[in-house]
Parts: C-alpha cells; structure tokens; sequence
C-alpha cells in the first residue's frame, strides 16, 4: 500500500481534472438552459404542431440513455463530415440529454402559475405574449429554479461519462493517476471525495433555496421527491 | 453517412443477447434498490442517532457522488479488500446501492405523508415498534410512491450501459464488439438507442397508466 502521502504528489493531477469537470459542466449546463427553455415553452405553445415537435423531442432525448447519446454524436458525427473536439461533442451531448429534462421543469413551472393569472392579464387588454412575457414567466420562472439547480448536481455527477469520450475530467485523471500509483482502491476513493466536494455544496444550496420558496408556496407545493435520475 | 439496414438486421440477435443482460441486471439491481432503500428509509426514522447519521451521510454521499465513479471503485477497489466478485455481481451491487439512496429518498417521501395520527394510534393500541412500521405505515406509504419508484426504475435502465464500462456484456458491450468487427458506428448505435427508447417509452405508459390508478396526483 501506497501511503497516502504518494497520493496527495497526484492531487494536482486530479485538480486539472476536477477543474476541466466544472467546464464541461458550465458549457453543458449553458447548452441545456437555452435549449430546455425553448423546447419547454414550446411544449406548451398554443400551436399543436409546435407542441408535437417537443414532446417528440423530450421523449427521444430522455427515452434513450445520455451514454449512448455521447457516443452518437462522438462516433457518428465525424461520419457526417462534422468535426468537433471532444469538449464539443460532450457539450452538446450532455447539454441535449438534460435538455429534455429541464424542458419539463420549464413545462411544470408554466403549467404551474394560477391559470387566475391569465384571465387577469387579458382582463387588462394584454396580448398572449405580453401576458406570457410580463406575468407568467416572471413567477414560472421564480419555481423553475430549485428544480433546474437539482438538475444541475445531476449533470455535475453525469459529466464523469465524458471521460469515456477521451476528455480529461476528473474521472479520466484518475485512472492515469492510477496508471502511474497502481493505487485503484485509494485513488477512486480521492476521485469519489473530489466529487462530493463539489456536488454537495450546490445540493446544499439548492436544499436553502428549495426552502426559501417552499415557505410560502406552502407544503403543498413541496417537491422534495421529485429528483430526476 | 449510410445507414445499411441489412446490417443492422444482422447484428439484431447478437444486441439483444446483450439487451438480455442489460434487463437481469436492471431487475436485479432494482430489486437489491428497493430492499437498501428500505433499509436507509427506516434509519432515517431509527431510535439511535448514529443509525439516523449513517444513513444521512450515506445517502447524501451516494447522490452527490457519480455512479461511474462508484462502480470502478467497487470494481477495482473491493478486489484489493480480498472481496472477489464476478464483474455482474459488482455491477449489480454498484446499481443497487447507487439507486438505494434514491429509493430511500422516495420512502421518505412517502412515510412523511402518513398523517402523525397513525403512529400515535398504533402506540396507543401497544402495538411494538416493528408492528407499527409493518403493519400501519409501510402500507399506507408505499402504494402512493410506486408510480415514482417506477420512474427511478426507467431510470436505472437507462443508466445499465456504464456497466460496459466494468467488462459486462450488456448492450451497449454488444455494440461495441459489432464495431469492432465491422467498424461501423451508425448501425449498431442507432439500434442501440432504438431498442433503450422502446423498452423505456413502453415502461413509462405503463407507469403512467399505473399512476392514474393508484389515483395519486
């Protein structure tokens, strides 16, 4: 057994990784807001068409597996003549897998808001965008964010399959750490800690904002079970 | 980019041979999810703080840790323990005890739903600790929570291809090996994600229409 302080020479190592792990996260995470955004207001879009493309959209997305996502765009774009670096690919992979997941956060939040709040705003003479813009997706929006900041974690934990894509996270550093130490049981363990480190703050966070909104939705309103795998 | 249909016939069997494995260790591992979930749901609830603090801490390590990550420290790291494994056992294991957590999460969820009223009831009628958890609470909190369950199963599912990962040969195994015979990815891939989207789509009808009549939101 190597003893731990052989281990903590590689902990730089595993910084880098854990270092391009939140920018794979960011880039994803920026990918999957604006899509998840578009694709959720269109789910619920007066024009059926538009709802169809959507729900066929989320239903493909979440339907199949974020892996196997990955290695499509990984392995098949390329055929198509598209170019992209592995950073690319893992960007708009996992920014669409967990698109479809926030769309239905985005549906939820809207289909949320009092339909009282509709009839009030055209009560007032405004148009169906002006109310949508102005009144709805202002207070949609307020109850989009615990869930979004769950799906955030989530995408956080999920980045670690980029490394199966020949991207250097904090998962593919720990295996070359563990090609030079021969050290697998303590290196994964360093790996598993680094992650929790960073997951579980934001959990955290999300739980005190969860809270803050659920106090005056009442509990009623309380979505605790409603974790998205 | 072409995409060779008669290929992708042909490579059926072999993908569905794996999808056999990838559906034995989704059931096992779910199964294993329901019973270490129930385990940590009723430490959240135990007499002893320790009990309640172990399963706390356990269960906030395994959600904010990846599953990736927990399956090659099972795999590679429990060996080193003398622990010896087949790699579906340890794959089974790393599921279940990933998806334990959640499940926990879920029985919560549920057992927090029973009015109070039932635990003072069940105190006042003298019945012991385990009675009340077996005969009075579990069976009013579970049955509204299936449909969630349900969710986490097509969840798991869909998560089984990582098993690739630790030399199980799943679906997501069988493809690789189609393109490493045949170095095409369109065909293998597509089916892949063909057959996770109808058995995972058809799962969630079910599940949907299983919540409509369990009849809970």
């Amino acid at each position: 057994m190597t003893p731990a302080p052989a281990l903590l020479s590689f902990l730089p190592v595993l910084l880098r990784g854990a270092a391009v792990t939140l920018e794979v996260t960011a880039a994803s995470a920026c990918v999957a807001f604006l899509l998840a955004i578009l694709v959720g207001v269109a789910r619920v879009s007066r024009a059926a068409a538009l709802r169809t493309i959507a729900k066929v959209y989320i239903e493909i997305l979440r339907g199949t597996s974020a892996l196997i996502q990955l290695y499509y765009l990984f392995f098949i774009l390329p055929l198509l003549g598209i170019e992209t670096t592995p950073m690319e690919a893992a960007a708009l992979g996992l920014g669409l897998t967990f698109s479809a997941y926030g769309a239905e956060i985005v549906r939820a939040g809207i289909q949320g808001v009092d339909p009282g709040q509709w009839d009030a705003a055209r009560a007032l003479g405004m148009p169906h965008s002006l109310a949508f813009r102005r009144v709805i997706a202002p207070q949609a929006f307020a109850s989009m964010l615990a869930p979004f900041g769950n799906l955030l974690v989530e995408l956080l934990k999920s980045t670690s399959l980029v490394s199966l894509i020949t991207l250097t996270d904090l998962t593919f550093s720990g295996a070359q750490v563990i090609t030079s130490t021969g050290q697998p049981g303590q290196t994964w363990g360093a790996v598993l800690l680094l992650y929790f480190l960073m997951c579980f703050p934001l959990a955290q966070a999300v739980r005190s904002l969860e809270k803050r909104f659920t106090v005056y939705r009442g509990p009623s309103g309380a979505s605790n079970v409603r974790r998205l795998a | 980019m072409t995409f060779d249909a008669q290929l992708a016939f042909r490579i059926l069997p072999l993908l569905l041979r794996g999808l056999v494995v990838t559906l034995e260790a989704t059931l096992a591992g779910f199964v294993f999810a329901l019973a270490g979930g129930l385990v940590l749901a009723l430490g959240y609830r135990a007499k002893s703080w320790p009990a309640r603090a172990v399963s706390r801490s356990l269960v906030e390590f395994l959600r904010n840790t990846p599953l990736l990550v927990q399956l090659y420290f099972l795999f590679y790291g429990l060996p080193l323990l003398g622990v010896r494994f087949s790699a579906m056992i340890t794959g089974v294991l790393g599921l279940g005890v990933y998806y334990s957590a959640y499940v926990a999460e879920v029985y919560r969820g549920g057992v927090d739903a029973v009015p109070a009223g039932q635990w003072d009831a069940a105190r006042a009628l003298r019945f012991s600790r385990a009675q009340t958890w077996w005969r009075i609470i579990l069976p009013q909190a579970i049955p509204p929570v299936i449909p969630v369950l349900g969710n986490y199963l097509i969840g798991m599912f869909k998560e089984t291809p990582l098993l690739a990962t630790i030399t199980i040969p799943e679906l997501l195994s069988a493809a690789r090996q189609v393109t490493g015979m045949t170095y095409r990815y369109s065909e293998p891939y597509t089916m892949v994600a063909l057959i996770f989207l109808a058995a995972s789509y058809s799962t969630s009808l079910f599940f949907r229409r299983l919540e409509r009549k369990v009849g809970t939101s």
